[in-house]
């Protein structure tokens, strides 16, 4: 490697103009309708009648170079060496030749992953670093993901679902990715308040900034033995974690008590009804690896639900929307608890506030 | 300490549909003692139900303040391989469109310099380069920017931005979210590169209200495509649907939030000055309908997860706005955003909790925007209400 050639720096990433494929590059801005021509493969006719055609494959997003020159070397062998990864981290070939589309799906099965992902189906799963890079994550998200999206794969090669529905994980409550606001969201939760490291603490952690972390109002400045530190109420505490964001004295991570969460009932786009956020229906499921037995068939549990139940076109939360809560608890026999009852900020805005009810 | 890689917990996570990343990073453990040593120590977190991973570690590359995200196993002497783990997050590509040969550079370089796993791709846009140690950086760095690479963004900065596909290849884009995404990436190297912020600011734009990104729930600021003017319909295609069987009373005319399209034998009408633009018809006919021909795009602001003071989608600052090359007016409104942010946002605050703290009235003022009734759902329905202006005894009515 040269060291004589001058460090360059804020070049910003390459213009993708040149990544382009030709039939995209020609038809750009110019596209007239688009269809699916069976799980996992779109068509796109742009106005001058030219098509470009999709083949979408799920990716563990977790890759190695060994995966990822599988992938391009189908790119080379079907689709002029093009390719391109959705926001929900599939991988898509954009090939010109009609003719390419089945051996190219035989090649990616072959490649030992699966087509899918397009419409009314289980894309792939929006996820987080968890015990693979991250130091607050309070469970595995590739494990996670791995395991549902072994449950539900059917729903990713077909389209029968009464409408998409979108999965997210995140490993802890900073909630990196899309749990906020999916159809169903895994979460990692801690249930006890952070250790502090009283003899480190001053050293290692801003008490101000450590303070002000806290959405509770849990953490105060203190001194022990005259070494300025930090006190923690603990009727406060609701295990966030955040303090330990900002100060690595106080660990929270606790193999016996952390756990998953799960939500369900988000989208984002705007179609017939407004964004929504998810909501908490399973407060609590103890992790247990390597197979999280006990998430994937509430999970399950809670696809299968709906698909037997909501209307075409209906999303998770539109469906819940209709049907009302209790009903989505007798249904899916999720035990209502205390932990349901947002006690947040304006939780006030989430009481039954009408005689509006179901019985 | 390079033992047999045994990893029977793990090893239950190769059976089954979906891809494994167990197989995968398995066929690497060969040529890699970090990747062998990343599934031993994940192993261990499978068994104990915790991770290893000391907390942040600060490194980086010169003249840069992010890019590079510091991780340091907390068992060194057990798994010397993940000793080092530092991550490199490379501004992907708008609209992650890649040729085999780009990303084949790329991965030459990385399986030189690094484990040779990867992120395709993080949740902020950018493609990660997962794994490597403190020396190794620069010369990663050194070898990424002679291919005409870059970082992406990390710390209080402006993160990578990423968009939607687009007009690339979306008959719904109402604005070419590929090019003003690379143009902002350009524009603001500097407050990307170099944290200078409050805290972090991410940016998103998707093509349409459809949201393909989630800019509305995923970025502090939400560059959306939108039309003002009439939905366009090709009614010989419309009678296609009707003769084709769909059922456009019931999956069309009845789910439209607005209640503003009817149809008369085989012909749609809809009342567009009461139509919101949610896709809905568009989406399920795509042959008969698109999108309008006056675009531009709406500007939301505030998105955010939970933390500190509760999860926001953001709220409709701009409700139209034209989106053409060299995009003088958007710049200009972020450039008054960013200042105002900056002189009285709190340390770690991001935008959204700012404009909910000093009031939604008190931003625009700030950002130098009237108040339009596109920007709330409702109007306040309490009485406590800031007045600035009232008679004094002595003045004339």
């Amino acid at each position: 490697m040269s060291t004589t050639t001058e460090r360059k720096t804020d070049i910003g990433p390459p213009h993708y103009e040149q990544f382009l494929h030709p039939i995209i590059k020609a038809n750009y801005g110019k596209w007239k309708y688009h269809e699916t021509l069976k799980p996992g493969v779109l068509v796109h006719v742009a106005e001058s009648g030219d098509k470009i055609f999709t083949v979408r494959a799920a990716s563990p997003r977790l890759i190695s170079t060994n995966f990822l020159r599988k992938m391009t070397g189908l790119a080379d062998k079907y689709a002029d060496g093009y390719l391109r990864f959705t926001s929900r981290n599939n991988i898509e070939f954009l090939l010109a030749n009609k003719d390419n589309i089945d051996p190219l799906i035989k090649d990616i099965n072959a490649a030992g992953t699966l087509v899918g992902g397009t419409n009314n189906a289980i894309s792939n799963v929006i996820h987080t670093q968890g015990w693979v890079h991250c130091h607050s994550s309070a469970t595995d998200a590739s494990g996670l993901v791995k395991v549902v999206m072994d449950e539900l794969a059917e729903y990713f090669t077909s389209m029968k679902l009464p409408h998409k529905l979108r999965i997210a994980v995140a490993c802890c409550l900073n909630m990196c990715g899309a749990v906020h606001a999916s159809d169903i969201a895994v979460l990692g939760v801690h249930r006890t308040p952070p250790h502090i490291d009283h003899k480190n603490l001053p050293n290692q952690c801003e008490i101000p900034t450590t303070v002000a972390s806290c959405p509770n109002n849990a953490i105060r400045p203190t001194s022990i033995e005259g070494r300025a530190t930090v006190k923690v109420d603990e009727e406060k505490c609701m295990y966030c974690g955040n303090c330990f964001g900002v100060c690595p004295a106080m660990p929270i991570a606790d193999p016996l008590n952390d756990g998953v969460s799960i939500w369900v009932g988000g989208k984002i786009c705007n179609a017939r009804t407004e964004p929504m956020f998810t909501k908490l229906v399973i407060p609590y499921i103890p992790n247990n690896p390597p197979r999280w037995p006990e998430v994937t068939s509430a999970v399950k549990n809670i696809v299968e639900l709906y698909a037997k139940n909501a209307k075409p076109y209906e999303r998770m939360g539109e469906w819940i929307n209709r049907i009302g809560w209790p009903k989505f608890f007798d249904l899916t026999g999720i035990e209502f608890t205390k932990y349901h009852l947002d006690d947040f900020k304006h939780a006030g805005t989430t009481y039954r506030r009408s005689l509006q009810n179901r019985y | 300490m390079s033992d047999e890689l045994k990893t029977p917990l793990l090893d239950e996570l190769e059976k089954g549909a979906w891809p494994s990343f167990v197989t995968d990073l398995k066929s690497m453990a060969g040529k890699s003692n970090m990747v062998k040593d990343l599934l031993r120590q994940l192993e261990k977190s499978y068994r104990d139900k915790r991770g290893y991973w000391k907390h942040g570690g600060l490194v980086g590359v010169m003249g840069y303040g992010g890019g590079v995200i510091g991780r340091y196993s907390a068992l060194p002497d057990e798994f010397p391989g993940v000793s080092h783990f530092h991550t490199l997050r490379i501004n992907q590509t708008s609209g992650w469109f890649y040729t085999s040969k780009a990303l084949n550079e790329l991965m030459d370089i990385w399986d030189e310099h690094g484990s040779g796993l990867l992120n395709m791709h993080g949740s902020t846009g950018d493609l990660v380069f997962l794994g490597t140690v403190s020396d190794e950086l620069e010369p990663t760095f050194r070898a990424v920017t002679e291919k005409g690479w870059d970082l992406g963004g990390s710390g209080s900065d402006l993160r990578t931005p990423s968009c939607c596909v687009g007009p690339a290849r979306c008959e719904n884009a109402c604005f070419d979210t590929m090019a003003l995404t690379y143009n902002i990436t350009h524009k603001y190297q500097d407050e990307l590169h170099r944290p200078m912020f409050n805290y972090k600011y991410k940016i998103k734009m998707s093509g349409c209200p459809n949201d393909c990104t989630a800019a509305i729930a995923r970025s502090d600021m939400g560059v959306i495509g939108i039309w003002k003017d009439d939905i366009r319909v090709n009614q010989a295609e419309f009678a296609n649907y009707v003769d084709s069987g769909f059922n456009v009373q019931e999956f069309v005319v009845e789910k439209c939030p607005t209640k503003c399209i009817s149809v008369e034998g085989k012909e749609i009408k809809i009342d567009n000055s009461n139509c919101v633009k949610c896709m809905h018809c568009i989406n399920t006919m795509p042959k008969a309908l698109a999108v309008g021909k006056d675009r531009g795009v709406a500007i939301t602001l505030g998105a955010k997860a939970p933390i500190v003071e509760g999860a926001l989608f953001g709220s409709v600052m701009v409700p139209f706005m034209k989106m053409e090359p060299p995009f003088e007016e958007f710049h200009d409104l972020l450039g008054r955003i960013w200042e105002f942010w900056d002189e009285y946002g709190k340390n770690r605050e991001r935008i959204g909790e700012f404009i909910v703290r000093i009031g939604l009235a008190t931003f625009i003022e700030g950002i130098g925007l009237d108040p339009i009734p596109q920007m709330v759902k409702q109007p306040r329905d309490n009485p406590y209400i800031f007045f600035e202006e009232y008679y004094k005894e002595e003045e004339e009515k």
